[in-house]
C-alpha cells in the first residue's frame, strides 16, 4: 500500500502535468459499442473539465473504424489505419464488436493480439455495492495468459473422428504472465497471487507453468503465493470466494474462471477487462453487442467505463482513475439511476450526466 | 410377480453384472419394490482411498453393520501417493470386474509420479475398466444453507480420453506439447449415455457443453457427435453451451440445467462447480459406469487431506454413494433407508460436520446416521 501511495504521489504528476495529452485509440465497437463509447468519452471530458487549469487534458481519444475492408488478396481484413493508430499509441479502448460472420476473417482481436503482443488478460472483479447477487463478498483479478495454451490453435484430424488438438505451454510465455500477475499484484496493493493449475493431471505442461509461477513468487517475496488446482478454485470460488485475491492461470482455465468471477459480481456487464502487451495495452468490455436495444438509449457503460479507469491507471493516472471509478459506483449504488439490466429504469444518458455530476461535484 | 422373480433370479445368475440398460431397469425395478428384503449376500469390491477416505469408509462399514445390510466388502488398499504399499492394480480390477460393483474414495494424483510416468493411477483404472461415463447427481439437500436452492442437475463426463490423454512432451526446451485426444466413437458413446439417462430418468433437457467456437476440430467433433445424437431423442430438449458461458450460468442461475454432458475436463470444472454449489465436496454422489461394472464415487474428488485423523470429514457423499450402490444391486430397502437416515439427520440440522457449519465429529455423524435409521 506505501508503495502505491508514493507511486502516486510521485508518478501522477509527472504525466498529468505534462502539456502533451496522451493519446488513445478509441475502437467504438459495434451494437450498444458507439452509445456505450460516448457515455465514456461525455465522462472523461467532464473530469477534465473539471480539472482544467491545474491540470492538463490528459487523455485525447483517436477514434477509428475498424468495418473489415476487402484487402489485395480478396480476404477481408481490418483497416491498417486501425492497427496503425494502436502501434501509435500504444493504449486502446474497445468497445464489443460483432463476431464476423464468414470465414478467411481475421478478427480484430487476433490482429491486435499478435500485433500488440497482449500476452496477458487482467479482468478485476469486485461485489458492486447495491446491486445484490448471491456472493457480495467478491473481490478477485484474474490473470490469465493469452497467446497460447489450449487456444493455440493447432489441430489435426489424425485419421477419421480422432482429433489431436495441441495445447502448448512455453516457459517464455508462462514466466511473462506470471512476473506480470506479481507485478500487478504488488503494484495495486494486493495481498496474494494463486497459480491455478492442474499438474496431476498435465503433469508437463502444467507442470510447467507451475514451475515459472514458482520462479516469479521467488522475485516478489513480498506478495503470498500459493497453488491451488484448478477443480478446488472452482469448489471454493462458489463457496467462499474470499479465499482468493490474484489468480494467474493458463489461457482455458482463465477463458472459464474470469467468466466465473463475473458471474458472481452480476455478469459481464459489470467487469472490466485488459489487454497487456509487451508493445501497449488494449482495454475493452468483454460483453455482447446487444443489438437488440442499440439506438435505444438503454445500454449500461459500467463495463467499458470501469476498462477506461483500467486504462487510466495503466497510463499511472490514478487520481482520474479513483475519482471516475467512485462516481460510477456510488451510482450504482444509490440506485437512482440504474439501466435496465440492473433493476433500474434511467437510460444510459441520464445514468451517464449522474456520473458526470458526481465527477464534477467530486 | 412371476416376471420380477424371474428377473431377481436373472440378476443373481449373472452374478451381478450388467450392462448399463440392464442396470437401469433393476435400478427402476428396486425402487417399486423396496419393502421385498432380498436373500443372499453380495459382494462388493471396496478402495477405501487416500485422505480422509478410510475414514469415510470405515463410516460407511458402520452403518452397513448397524443396517445388516447384506453386503460383504472385499477391500483393497489402492493408491498412487502411497505406491510401495498399494495392492496391485491387476488385482483390484479383477476383483471389480468380477464383483461389477466397487464403492471407491477418492485417490490422490500427486503431481509427479515414482515411475515418472504421465498416467495418473486413477486414469488407469478408468481405462483398464473402461469407465467411460462419470454420472454426478447434485441436487440440494434438505437442512443445507446454500447461496442457491432447488437444484436437480446430473452432470454426465466423458472421462476416457479428451485432456486426461497423459500425452505429453517437451519438444525443445521450455516447450511443452500436450495432446488433447477427442474422438468420434467416444464422443457418440457419452452422448448416447448422456440421451439415454435422460430418456430413463424422466429428463427434459440434455445441455452439451464445449468450446467449438476455439477449439473447431476437437469440441467441434464433440459438439457434432452430440447435435447428430439429439436427432434421435426427439423427445429430448437438446442445447449447447459454451464452457466459459456455462460457467457464469452456474453461478448465476443454476436452475436452468437439467442433465449436461461434456467432455472429460469441462465436465472436472462442472461438477466441482455444482458441488461447490449445494454445499461442497463432502455431499456429492457420484459414480462411473463402464459396460460392464460401476464403480460409486464421491462426485467432487478431494482427498480433504488437511484432515485426516481429525475426525471432522463428512461422510454423507460416500453414504450416499452407498445407498446408490445399494439400489444399483436391488438392495434398494437397505439403500433407501440409508438415504433417508441420511436426509433425516441433515434435515433436523443439530448434528453438523464442520463443513456445513457444525461442530460435531464424523463418529458423533455416523451415530446419528445409525440411530436414524429405520
Amino acid at each position: 500500500m506505501a508503495t502505491r501511495i508514493l507511486r502516486r504521489v510521485f508518478s501522477t504528476p509527472a504525466r498529468c502535468y505534462s502539456s502533451q495529452p496522451i493519446k488513445c485509440t478509441l475502437i467504438p465497437g459495434d451494437g450498444i459499442g458507439p452509445e456505450i463509447s460516448a457515455a465514456v468519452q461525455k465522462i472523461f471530458a467532464a473530469a477534465q473539465a473539471m480539472f482544467c487549469g491545474a491540470l492538463q487534458v490528459p487523455v485525447e481519444w483517436e477514434s477509428v473504424d475498424v468495418t473489415p475492408v476487402r484487402g489485395p488478396d480478396g480476404k477481408f481484413t481490418i483497416p491498417q489505419g486501425a492497427i496503425d493508430s494502436m502501434n501509435k499509441n500504444k493504449v486502446g479502448l474497445k468497445g464489443p464488436l460483432m463476431t464476423p460472420v464468414g470465414k478467411g476473417h481475421r478478427s480484430l482481436n487476433l490482429a491486435l493480439r499478435k500485433e500488440l503482443n497482449l500476452y496477458a488478460n487482467v479482468r478485476p472483479a469486485r461485489s458492486l455495492v447495491g446491486y445484490e447477487t448471491p456472493y457480495n463478498d467478491v473481490d478477485i483479478v484474474t490473470v490469465r495468459e493469452n497467446t497460447e495454451g489450449e487456444y493455440s490453435g493447432i489441430e489435426h484430424e489424425i485419421v477419421d473422428g480422432v482429433v489431436q488438438s495441441i495445447k502448448l505451454i512455453t516457459e517464455e510465455a508462462s514466466s511473462r504472465v506470471a512476473e506480470f500477475a506479481f507485478k500487478y499484484a504488488k503494484e495495486n496493493g494486493r495481498k496474494k497471487v494463486t497459480a491455478v493449475h492442474k499438474a496431476n493431471i498435465m503433469r508437463m505442461s502444467d507442470g510447467l507453468f507451475l514451475r515459472c509461477c514458482r520462479e516469479a513468487a521467488e522475485k516478489f517475496p513480498e506478495v503470498q503465493f500459493e497453488e491451488r488446482y484448478l477443480d478446488t478454485v472452482c469448489l471454493n470460488m462458489v463457496q467462499d470466494p474470499t479465499k482468493y485475491d490474484v489468480l494467474v492461470m493458463p489461457n482455458l482455465y482463465g477463458d472459464i474462471l474470469s467468466d466465473m468471477c463475473a458471474g458472481l459480481i452480476g455478469g459481464l456487464g459489470l467487469t472490466p477487462s485488459g489487454n497487456i502487451g509487451l508493445k501497449g495495452a488494449l482495454f475493452e468490455s468483454v460483453h455482447g453487442t446487444a443489438p437488440d436495444i442499440a439506438g435505444k438509449d438503454l445500454a449500461n457503460p459500467t463495463a467499458l467505463l470501469l476498462s477506461a479507469c483500467m486504462m487510466l491507471r495503466y497510463l499511472e493516472m490514478n487520481r482520474h482513475a479513483d475519482i471516475i471509478e467512485k462516481a460510477c459506483l456510488s451510482t450504482i449504488s444509490e440506485g437512482t439511476y440504474r439501466t435496465g439490466d440492473l433493476g433500474g429504469k434511467s437510460k444510459c444518458s441520464e445514468f451517464t450526466n449522474e456520473i458526470c455530476r458526481k465527477v464534477q461535484s467530486s | 410377480m412371476a416376471l420380477a422373480t424371474k428377473n431377481i433370479f436373472n440378476l443373481f445368475a449373472k452374478g451381478l453384472k450388467f450392462n448399463p440398460i440392464a442396470a437401469s431397469s433393476s435400478v427402476k425395478f428396486a425402487h417399486t419394490s423396496s419393502e421385498h428384503i432380498p436373500e443372499g449376500r453380495t459382494k462388493c469390491t471396496l478402495i477405501p482411498g487416500d485422505g480422509v477416505g478410510p475414514e469415510l469408509v470405515y463410516s460407511v462399514q458402520e452403518v452397513f453393520k448397524a443396517a445388516n445390510v447384506p453386503v460383504d466388502f472385499e477391500m483393497f488398499f489402492l493408491s498412487e501417493v502411497h505406491h510401495a504399499i498399494s495392492a496391485p492394480l491387476e488385482d483390484v480390477a479383477n476383483s471389480i470386474k468380477k464383483n461389477g460393483i466397487c464403492l471407491k474414495g477418492i485417490l490422490a494424483t500427486p503431481d509427479y509420479s515414482h515411475t515418472g510416468e504421465l498416467q495418473t493411477l486413477n486414469m488407469k483404472l478408468r481405462r483398464v475398466l473402461d469407465l467411460y461415463a462419470n454420472v454426478v447427481h447434485v441436487k440440494s439437500l434438505p437442512g443445507i444453507k446454500c447461496r442457491h436452492q432447488n437444484i436437480d442437475t446430473v452432470v454426465i463426463r466423458e472421462q476416457t480420453e479428451g485432456e486426461y490423454s497423459a500425452l505429453e512432451h517437451e519438444s525443445v526446451k521450455g516447450v511443452v506439447e500436450c495432446l488433447k485426444i477427442i474422438t468420434a466413437a467416444k464422443s457418440q458413446r457419452i452422448a448416447k449415455f448422456a440421451f439415454d439417462y435422460a430418456t430413463r430418468n424422466n429428463r427434459k433437457k440434455v445441455t452439451a457443453v464445449h468450446k467449438a467456437n476455439i477449439m473447431k476440430l476437437g469440441d467441434g467433433l464433440f459438439l457434432k457427435s452430440c447435435q447428430e445424437m439429439a436427432k434421435l431423442y426427439p423427445k429430448i430438449e437438446f442445447e449447447a453451451m459454451i464452457v466459459d458461458n456455462c460457467t457464469m450460468q452456474l453461478v448465476s442461475r443454476p436452475q436452468q440445467f437439467d442433465v449436461m454432458v461434456t467432455p472429460n475436463l469441462y465436465g472436472n470444472i462442472i461438477d466441482n462447480t455444482f458441488s461447490g454449489i449445494v454445499g461442497g465436496a463432502g455431499v456429492v454422489a457420484g459414480a462411473s459406469y463402464s459396460p460392464e461394472c460401476v464403480v460409486f464415487e464421491p462426485g467432487a474428488r478431494h482427498t480433504f487431506s488437511e484432515a485426516v485423523g481429525k475426525n471432522v470429514a463428512n461422510p454423507t457423499a460416500m453414504l450416499l454413494c452407498s445407498a446408490k450402490m445399494l439400489h444399483h444391486v436391488n438392495l434398494g430397502y437397505y439403500g433407501t433407508m440409508i438415504r433417508n437416515a441420511v436426509n433425516s439427520v441433515l434435515q433436523e440440522g443439530k448434528i453438523k460436520t464442520k463443513d456445513l457449519g457444525g461442530q460435531s465429529t464424523t463418529n458423533e455423524f455416523t451415530y446419528a446416521i445409525i440411530n436414524n435409521l429405520r
